[in-house]
């Protein structure tokens, strides 16, 4: 019996390993991304060699779990998929009773590593909701968007009571993604956002929304009145990017992070460390290069084979342009600063690793396309 | 019927699907070029405006950290103040050679082991540029060696700050604590926003617990930096919020005569006012200068206080328990009347020897052939166990511990300090959850006289004293009396309304235990008989003698040496006065004392002799005639009582001394 498991172990290991099943494109996409954010973690780091060679080995375990999971079918995630909803949503209640963290209550201690259970719903989310919908009639009506809603709100909640308001929104939004994908009727869409939207003022006094997340989005309307907390970071970023012109100051030569004006540049605002550095033209090409990274993932979807496939390759594509658009946002004063960081460029492991462990289920599902005969 | 729909809708779907990616794609493409758009003003539009403050981007906010609020006693006596001190600082990222530089610099100012210790230590906690403390409390010649030398030491440099002192420093070591350096737990659980800058945080005592009210919000300065950082100019400042002073209930003068009155034997005492629970002193003997944890205590200091046999570090007061002995008397004979068990004239006859009927087991008296007959006000008078012996049988165990817990025992009394021990408060369900055994009544008759598992804090204790001695209702125990928002500001009392409803619903009740502890200390056969004497209030008390070891041998009937029984005994004295009107109630425990009422009696009455002193109604210092019973009613008839041969009655006396 172990003796089977240990050759089907070593058997898939060498699939994994000679005969890898990705699409080269995203490939290739994914690995520039990443390369880039070590060039610019080098310098945003000021040269601390142990600092970028922690973040290349996490890159590393990613691309190692990438791989992995492109060996496993859709079909095979689709029956897993309650399973793993439910045991993640299970350890964020975990977490909410006796998680430990620094003034925020995330993470889960295993002993030999510290965990966050919300980066794994990150990925349980959309594949919750790509399970539901797939055996339905599609274009879901109101009951099966009720429910979907429910699935959605359940760990969101969980999350943004940690309080990690900017990991809530990305659960949320990557299962509201595959909702929208999966043919939500556009007057229910605009009746639903319509009414969020008249409740903003509602929310906005609910004692669920803490004081300093109000204090938030005040300061980014006069970053001048906290200059030593928020207001700080977003008028220190704002002269980073704005100070990079069209070209940019040139690698390792931005003045703002290396006098510590910057704070937090190796993490959510290592993208103002890299505008200050590239100009417009390096952001430019980065979101082109952001953007080619989710039309690939669409056009996998669009290949995929079933629906569960579909709106899950679809639903991580487009999530990925939350990250990007909330930490752009961010880092030049557009939008309040939550904890986001810019996918693949921002220094800290498990976001790195989740996302990749998520390109691994597109790799799966690019393997397992329609033929076109 | 599902499969054929499936089959049917797979093409329609696919194609639903592929307008809906590409319309998410285009919302994408809009949102990034948005996104652009943004970074083109900024960049573009607005590129010479950044570009001029990227240059003149010299000026960094520096965070200027509260003053810590003063702590005065009741009259206004500073207990912990600030005084400018100078320090040394690294900021370990303009350190090329730390090594070198920690060699070169300790040729300059001398450079102990105890701070580079802590230097290192909080080296490896701190980010690059956040400077660390290298040395608190320079010297002025210090100050000056190093002004010549700064050049040679970039990186480095003398901070102004305020250093926590605390002028009476041992006196109230155990009630104020004492702040310390912040470290790396601290860091974790304080909110970054409001402690920078701050460098040392309440550790201990009141210090902690008001660390809130104390600490105050930081300021900020924006100032002018060179490339080394070094500060060139100060543009705007905005001034921090000082803490909020604090004022204890505690009178230093009373304070200072209890700690006096140890003369420092180990013990402790608590004077709390039964009229609203403010303490008005707190004393644990031996104690330690809190000054030397500051700035972080060195080895040799910190060995001396840890290896001490007296353990000064340990807070008596609110964490040493002891068996409570014969003090809980007067809240069991309290029980019995307010549970309709006695009536204050039921009388026991008291032979020597009590026995549960039917069994074969006897418990003493402290007088061999016992008292005779005696009424409630007597059995307090003479701490008469069979009394109370046969008084927590015909309670039980249940309503005993029920009634007892009424007063606090068992539980933390709610004091405005953290720390505090819970004592024991024998019930069966204590023994069942501590032992997995049943109860058994002979265990019910020595937790009667406060023997067995009974285990309380001398503040329990008070807390208890204080509820009786005011009429019944309890006030959680508070140190702190007002907060101030400045020297000038008016004092803002703290509110400390009753913690329940009264215990006595029967005055006569309360009066005949009343009586009974006046006799105690004003009776010629009084246990204490003698404390009360020059007072010019009544005083009402009890004696608490318990043993510290169970009698194995004989030797302890014998042996009438003070030292040999000291050493085996705690001796407690509660009194509280004037009687009639109770003002202050003190608790005072000896860790070795013969008796309760010879060996913490005297410390009892001095705190009260220190409380007069203070008080501006007192009236004229009459001495007592030494026989009579001032102005306390007349005792039950005395005259039929036989004599006491012993002038010191001991108190503790059961056979067998439980586990």
């Amino acid at each position: 019996m172990i003796e089977a498991l240990h050759v089907r172990t070593r058997r898939l290991l060498h699939r994994v390993l000679t005969r890898p099943r990705v699409d080269l494109p995203l490939a290739l996409g994914l690995l520039l991304l990443a390369g880039t954010g070590l060039t610019t973690l080098y310098s945003a780091a000021d040269g601390s060699f142990p600092l970028v060679g922690g973040q290349a080995m996490r890159f590393g375990l990613g691309f190692a779990l990438l791989l992995l999971v492109s060996r496993i079918p859709p079909s095979v995630l689709r029956n897993w998929t309650p399973w793993l909803y439910a045991g993640s949503t299970f350890l964020l209640i975990v977490v909410a009773v006796l998680g430990e963290g620094r003034g925020a209550d995330r993470w889960l201690n295993l002993g030999v590593m510290r965990f966050q259970p919300s980066e794994l719903v990150k990925l349980t989310m959309p594949m919750m909701v790509a399970w539901y919908l797939h055996p339905r009639q599609l274009p879901p009506g109101w009951k099966d968007i009720a429910m979907v809603g429910i699935l959605i709100a359940i760990p969101a909640a969980l999350i943004a009571k940690q309080p990690d308001l900017g990991t809530a929104l990305l659960v949320a939004a990557a299962g509201a993604f595959a909702l929208f994908l999966s043919g939500m009727a556009w007057w229910r869409i605009g009746l639903l956002l319509g009414s969020a939207a008249a409740m903003v003022p509602v929310i906005w006094h609910l004692p669920v929304i803490h004081q300093y997340q109000r204090d938030r989005v005040l300061t980014l309307l006069n970053p001048e009145s906290d200059p030593l907390g928020n207001g700080w970071h977003i008028i220190q970023s704002q002269i980073a990017v704005g100070s990079g012109g069209v070209f940019g100051k040139g690698w390792m030569h931005s003045s703002q992070s290396r006098l510590d004006f910057l704070p937090e540049h190796t993490t959510d605002f290592i993208f103002a460390v890299y505008s200050e550095e590239f100009g417009l033209v390096g952001v430019c090409l980065m979101m082109a290069l952001y953007a080619f990274i989710i039309g690939r993932c669409l056009w996998i979807a669009m290949e995929a084979r079933d629906t569960y496939s579909r709106l899950l390759a679809g639903a991580i594509g487009m999530s990925l342009f939350v990250y990007v658009f909330v930490n752009g946002g961010m880092v030049s004063g557009m939008l309040p600063v939550v904890g986001v960081p810019m996918p693949l460029v921002s220094y800290g492991g498990t976001s790195a690793v989740t996302l990749l462990t998520g390109f691994g289920m597109l790799m799966s599902i690019h393997a397992h396309r329609k033929r076109h005969d | 019927m599902k499969l054929q729909r499936s089959i049917k809708d797979a093409r329609s779907e696919s194609e639903l699907f592929r307008r809906r990616a590409l319309a998410g794609f285009a919302l994408i493409l809009l949102g990034l070029i948005g996104l652009i758009g943004r970074y083109v003003i900024l960049q573009v539009q607005r590129y010479d405006e950044f570009a001029t403050r990227s240059q003149n981007n010299q000026v960094k906010p520096i965070p200027i950290p509260p003053a810590r609020g003063l702590i005065y006693d009741r009259n206004g006596v500073l207990l912990a103040n600030n005084v400018p001190a100078f320090r040394l600082e690294v900021v370990p990222e303009q350190v090329k050679d730390m090594q070198a530089m920690l060699a070169r610099l300790g040729q300059v100012i001398p450079l102990g082991q105890d701070d580079l210790d802590a230097f290192r230590k909080q080296l490896k906690q701190s980010r690059r540029f956040e400077s660390v403390p290298l040395k608190m409390r320079l010297t002025e010649d210090e100050i000056d060696r190093f002004a010549v030398n700064r050049w040679r030491f970039p990186g480095v440099d003398v901070v102004p700050y305020l250093n926590r002192r605390y002028p009476l420093g041992e006196l109230f070591a155990h009630v104020i604590g004492y702040v310390s350096r912040i470290d790396a737990d601290d860091l974790a659980r304080l909110d970054p926003a409001r402690y920078k800058g701050t460098t040392h945080v309440g550790r201990i005592g009141l210090e902690r617990s008001y660390e809130d009210i104390l600490h105050g919000t930081p300021g900020y300065q924006l100032v002018e930096v060179n490339a080394d950082g070094r500060t060139q100019r100060v543009l705007q400042t905005h001034v921090a919020t000082p803490g909020q002073n604090i004022y204890l209930s505690i009178d230093a003068r009373i304070q200072k005569a209890a700690e006096q009155a140890f003369d420092g034997r180990p013990g402790a005492a608590v004077a709390i006012d039964p009229r609203n629970g403010q303490v008005l002193a707190m004393v644990s003997v031996p104690t330690y200068d809190p000054n030397l944890f500051v700035d972080g205590i060195s080895h040799a200091d910190y060995g001396a206080l840890t290896g001490s046999p007296d353990k000064p570090l340990l807070n008596r007061a609110l964490r040493g328990v002891y068996p409570p002995g014969s003090t809980v008397k007067p809240y069991v004979a309290l029980g019995g009347l307010e549970l309709g068990l006695r009536t204050p004239q039921d009388t026991v006859l008291s032979t020597g020897t009590f026995y549960i009927p039917g069994q074969s087991r006897g418990y003493r008296d402290d007088r061999r052939g016992g008292f005779g007959t005696v009424d409630l006000r007597k059995a307090i008078m003479w701490s008469v166990n069979t009394y109370f012996y046969k008084l927590a049988l015909d309670m039980g165990i249940d309503r005993f511990s029920a009634w007892m817990g009424r007063f606090g025992f068992g539980k933390p009394t709610g004091i405005d300090l953290e720390g505090e021990a819970s004592g024991i408060l024998p019930s069966r369900e204590w023994k069942a959850k501590r032992f997995k055994q049943g109860w058994y009544p002979g265990e019910t008759v020595i937790a009667g006289i406060g023997q067995g598992y009974w285990a309380v804090t001398p503040l329990q204790l008070a807390h208890a004293l204080a509820t009786l001695a005011g009429r019944g209702v309890p006030y959680a125990p508070r140190l702190v009396m007002a907060t101030q928002t400045g020297v000038d500001a008016p004092r803002l009392p703290l509110p400390n309304p009753p913690s329940g409803p009264s215990l006595v619903t029967n005055q006569a009740s309360w009066q005949a235990v009343e009586q009974g502890m006046q006799l105690v200390v004003n009776d010629p056969r009084g246990t204490g008989y003698g404390l009360g004497r020059g007072f010019p209030y009544t005083i009402a008390g009890k004696s608490g003698t318990a043993e510290r070891y169970s009698r194995r041998t004989d030797a302890y009937n014998e042996n009438k040496n003070l030292a040999y029984l000291a050493s085996r005994h705690r001796a407690w004295f509660e009194m509280f006065a004037p009687a009639e009107n109770p003002r202050i109630a003190v608790v005072v425990v000896l860790e070795q004392g013969a008796w309760g009422a010879s060996s913490a009696g005297p410390i009892a009455r001095k705190i009260l002799d220190a409380w007069l002193a203070t008080q501006p109604d007192a009236p004229p210092d009459t001495p007592l005639p030494p026989e009579g019973s001032r102005s306390a009613p007349a005792p039950a008839p005395a005259a039929s009582l036989p004599d006491v041969p012993e002038d010191e009655p001991a108190e503790a006396a059961t056979q067998e001394t439980p586990p």
